[in-house]
């Protein structure tokens, strides 16, 4: 895959992503760079500390929740916040947001992926993980077009296969990969 | 895939919101930039608008419609009893302390249709509390206070805030504080006259009376660090010391100049003590 000055990845997904998103995070490098937004539908009560918590446990790399202005910072993973969406503002700082939900969802993929999008243009990662809903399609498109690179789970990995196929389903998908090729292609980049 | 969606640019919002300020003196600048952004898109594709210059259009040569612009555009996502283990921790640990005042002034600050305002008088009538104290609702937008004060709200709602209800220790039933007519539940007079609701600007007005407890959850989140703080300063303000502020789960006065006056009283649900 191209050399490119990458300086985000942001993954989202719904059910059955936690599992996922604990193959993929605990398996990077500890000088694993970049900073990762994980945005993982859950319940709005869901205990805000419980993801953080668990990939905590088993990743070196360092986890926590974002918050708001929050500067995003390098070799760190981001827990978007149940119940909230998660922006990124001009100044690559966080904004959170309560306003109504984005595909009965919030936080949204969609959201925080075309904010993303919009600041970070071609020095994106947008991976799209497992889930029953189409949220994180367009996201995805918009990853795209701002010249950004796109990644899916593959389908018949998936828990569900609802969500990567949507996102395939728009033609801007660049690259679709099994869990342990996600794995492999971070920690090569 | 069509996108064809029409999106505001940085330019042209700044434009937007100059254009505002001298039309309508209502001063968006120091607001949350993404968010904003968001809700004009949402405008412009919801009311399926040609281009930004109609939006603009509209926006300055008709008042009721900017009215209704400002409504669209803060963000008025409210529920009864939202986050019911505040809501417990109001009544277990603030109530027992405001029990012990004359009377008890409270303030939400930024309470848009009055959900939470009216979550609280029920929890402070539960606790005998109702009868001496005072709610006042405050928001920068006419329009969401005049719901407030009909104690309106639809019955789709009304499950959901049973729960939340129940969750948030509520002792009885919720439909013991609403009569259902046409569709809607209307909240109990005896609910509604411990209320005064008041246009107030977060950004431009003083503080306006001392209160026992101020309540202004999920409305600084939308604000720069400035406007965070002199909203902070004027909290403190209409502070007593023992007074108590409450904000919304992800916001905090850790950032803020005036945090030394504060320390907190349940730090999970976000409720601190003036010292």
């Amino acid at each position: 895959m191209q050399e490119q000055a990458y300086k985000l990845v942001v993954i989202g997904g719904s059910v059955g992503s936690v599992g996922a998103v604990m193959k993929i995070i605990p398996e990077l490098s500890p000088n694993f760079k970049l900073p990762i937004i994980l945005v993982l539908h859950r319940s709005a009560t869901s205990h805000n500390g419980f993801i953080t918590n668990i990939l905590q446990d088993k990743s070196p790399l360092f986890i926590k929740e974002a918050e708001e202005k929050e500067p995003v910072a390098q070799a760190t993973v981001y827990v978007a916040p149940a119940d909230h969406h998660l922006l990124i503002e001009s100044d690559f700082t966080f904004s959170l947001d309560v306003s109504e939900k984005v595909h009965y969802s919030r936080p949204s993929i969609d959201v925080t992926f075309e904010s993303a999008a919009q600041h970070y243009t071609s020095n994106l990662i947008g991976i799209l993980l497992t889930g029953a809903n189409t949220d994180g399609a367009e996201g995805i498109a918009e990853i795209a077009k701002s010249g950004g690179l796109t990644i899916v789970q593959k389908p018949e990995t998936a828990e569900v296969d609802t969500m990567p196929q949507a996102a395939i389903k728009t033609g801007q998908v660049q690259h679709i990969l099994t869990l342990d090729e996600v794995i492999n292609f971070l920690n090569n980049l | 895939m069509q996108e064809l969606a029409l999106k505001i640019s940085e330019e042209e919002l700044d434009q937007f919101l100059k254009v505002i300020i001298k039309v309508y003196r209502f001063d968006f600048s120091s607001y949350s930039r993404e968010s904003l952004k968001r809700r004009v898109n949402r405008v412009l594709a919801l009311e399926k608008f040609p281009s930004i210059a109609e939006l603009q259009y509209q926006v300055i040569s008709d008042p009721d419609y900017f009215s209704h612009f400002v409504e669209e555009l803060t963000v008025n996502v409210t529920e009864m009893f939202r986050n019911p283990a505040f809501f417990r921790a109001l009544k277990e640990e603030v109530f027992p302390k405001l029990a012990q005042q004359k009377f008890i002034r409270i303030w939400h600050a930024g309470c848009s249709t009055g959900e939470e305002v009216y979550s609280l008088a029920i929890l402070l009538q539960e606790a005998n509390l109702l009868e001496r104290s005072l709610l006042y609702g405050t928001d920068l937008n006419p329009q969401v206070l005049h719901k407030a004060k009909s104690g309106l709200f639809h019955i789709s709602t009304l499950r959901t805030y049973s729960e939340n209800y129940i969750q948030s220790g509520g002792q009885s039933s919720l439909s013991e504080y609403y009569t259902v007519r046409y569709g809607q539940a209307l909240f109990k007079e005896e609910l509604r006259r411990k209320m005064v609701y008041s246009v107030h600007n977060l950004a431009t007005d003083q503080s306006f009376n001392e209160f026992n407890l101020i309540l202004c959850r999920n409305v600084l989140i939308y604000f720069n660090r400035d406007l965070q703080d002199k909203v902070f300063g004027l909290f403190t303000q209409s502070l007593p010391n023992g007074g108590f502020l409450a904000l919304g789960a992800k916001e905090t006065l850790q950032h803020s100049n005036f945090k030394d006056y504060y320390t907190y009283l349940n730090k999970q649900e976000r409720i601190w003590l003036k010292l």
